[in-house]
């Protein structure tokens, strides 16, 4: 790792203006994935803005019509999360299923939207429950916030505060981890929502990362029972190829996980 | 370079480090408490896990500075006056260990989930829970048992003190 320096932030406002101030800072949410890039050196921020004892920015609570959760709560705390379990069962799975204990205790779901990895968990939940990223200026539906393989709709130094999700009459998340790393060659979330609306979100497999599969959507609002994916074709000219797995591989993973999380919603 | 005081097993250590000083280089070369290992330096092997306020982490992937204000244990903390701990017992006891050198981050995941899930725990809960450790030795399988005996030990020891 190159040298860097770190700020601990007492308050976004605070962590604002110490990044406006640094050549090329960096925000510090989880670290889970910053600190090993920094260590492989494929990142050298001159300082690194510590958001994580931002009072502001932690803890889950239950709004009228759903669940906010601050930027800097762990994975661990939402996946224990009374609230998110009774309200988004398949969020709570999801969150409990990001990378191992250890990283469950330290990576958050800001850091993880921020970065928004093609293969990170996160994403396909925002985007099928429709939630709302809210920052420090303004707030980005989560239709308008991914943009592509590591893009976001996000400023430069704009901060990730919280992530407002809607209830949904039932929810569920299966993914197919990568046996060594553990992210998602292929994962999709589906939601139920409460206008009878189904939403289907695909993490893992496509080339532009998180996407959602309208062909699925429509099939499982006639029929939400997983023989309704049967014969919908996920086309694999759209999917990633890796030394992990073909292109055709993961459309055919994406069909399977998709009939997995329908059948998980009860 | 940062000033950084955290409580180590109980103690307190303050040291002036560079800012980019890893907590697990702090542990080891700051307060020479080198039972924390550095296996894959990858954030994957988990040889490095120690609790922080209460809680497993990679201590390669978190800053010193990050820690600083925080209680820390590692596995020379797990001991008390020379007794070992119920899940290093089983270890020794159950053959958990071989080469040894997963042993410290195997064994402080191992209370980690004993600590949030209680105990006894089955194979399943267990396996699942050692995803972020890796061993290149015993195939698990003896990781697995001694975990488990320990944890059906605590759960007893629980219960006998209630």
């Amino acid at each position: 790792m190159y040298e860097t320096t770190y700020h601990r932030a007492e308050s976004v406002a605070d962590a604002a203006t110490r990044l406006a101030g640094a050549e090329d800072g960096k925000l510090l949410a989880g670290g889970q994935t910053l600190l090993p890039t920094m260590k492989q050196r494929l990142a050298a921020p001159s300082d690194v803005i510590d958001l994580t004892h931002i009072a502001d920015l932690k803890g889950i609570a239950e709004t009228g019509g759903g669940v906010r959760i601050g930027a800097a709560t762990t994975h661990a705390e939402v996946a224990g999360s009374e609230i998110v379990k009774r309200l988004l069962p398949g969020l709570a799975a999801l969150a409990g299923h990001i990378g191992d204990p250890h990283v469950r205790h330290r990576g958050t779901i800001g850091g993880s939207l921020a970065n928004n990895d093609p293969a990170a968990d996160y994403p396909s939940a925002v985007l099928a429950l429709g939630a709302v990223i809210h920052t420090y200026t303004r707030q980005l539906p989560a239709e308008e916030f991914f943009a592509g393989m590591f893009e976001t709709a996000l400023d430069e130094g704009e901060i990730i505060t919280a992530v407002e999700f809607p209830a949904a009459t039932a929810s569920a998340y299966a993914k197919y981890p990568n046996p060594a790393s553990r992210y998602a060659m292929a994962g999709v979330f589906v939601a139920r929502l409460g206008d009878g609306g189904v939403r289907v979100a695909v993490t893992g497999a496509g080339q532009d990362g998180v996407f959602r599969h309208e062909g699925m959507e429509q099939a499982l609002a006639g029929n939400f029972a997983a023989e309704a994916l049967d014969g919908i074709a996920v086309d694999a000219d759209e999917m990633l190829s890796d030394i992990h797995g073909s292109a055709e591989y993961r459309a055919h993973l994406v069909t399977v996980m998709a009939k997995r999380a329908v059948a998980a919603c009860g | 370079m940062a000033d950084v005081t955290m409580t180590v097993n109980g103690k307190t250590v303050s040291k002036t480090v560079e800012d980019r000083t890893l907590l697990v280089q702090f542990l080891r070369e700051g307060a020479g408490l080198t039972g924390t290992h550095v296996g894959c330096d990858t954030s994957q092997c988990g040889a490095c896990v120690v609790h922080v306020d209460g809680k497993a982490v990679k201590s390669c992937t978190m800053l010193a500075a990050q820690a600083a204000g925080s209680e820390v244990t590692t596995i020379e903390g797990l001991a008390s006056g020379g007794e070992l701990h119920p899940v290093q017992a089983a270890f020794r006891e159950h053959h958990g260990l071989q080469c040894g050198f997963c042993t410290p981050g195997m064994i402080m995941a191992a209370v980690d989930m004993i600590n949030r899930l209680g105990g006894p725990l089955d194979e399943a809960t267990i396996r699942a829970e050692l995803e972020g450790n890796i061993c290149r030795c015993t195939g698990y399988h003896n990781i697995v048992k001694a975990i488990a005996a320990a944890s059906a030990e605590m759960a007893g020891v629980r219960t006998a003190a209630e």
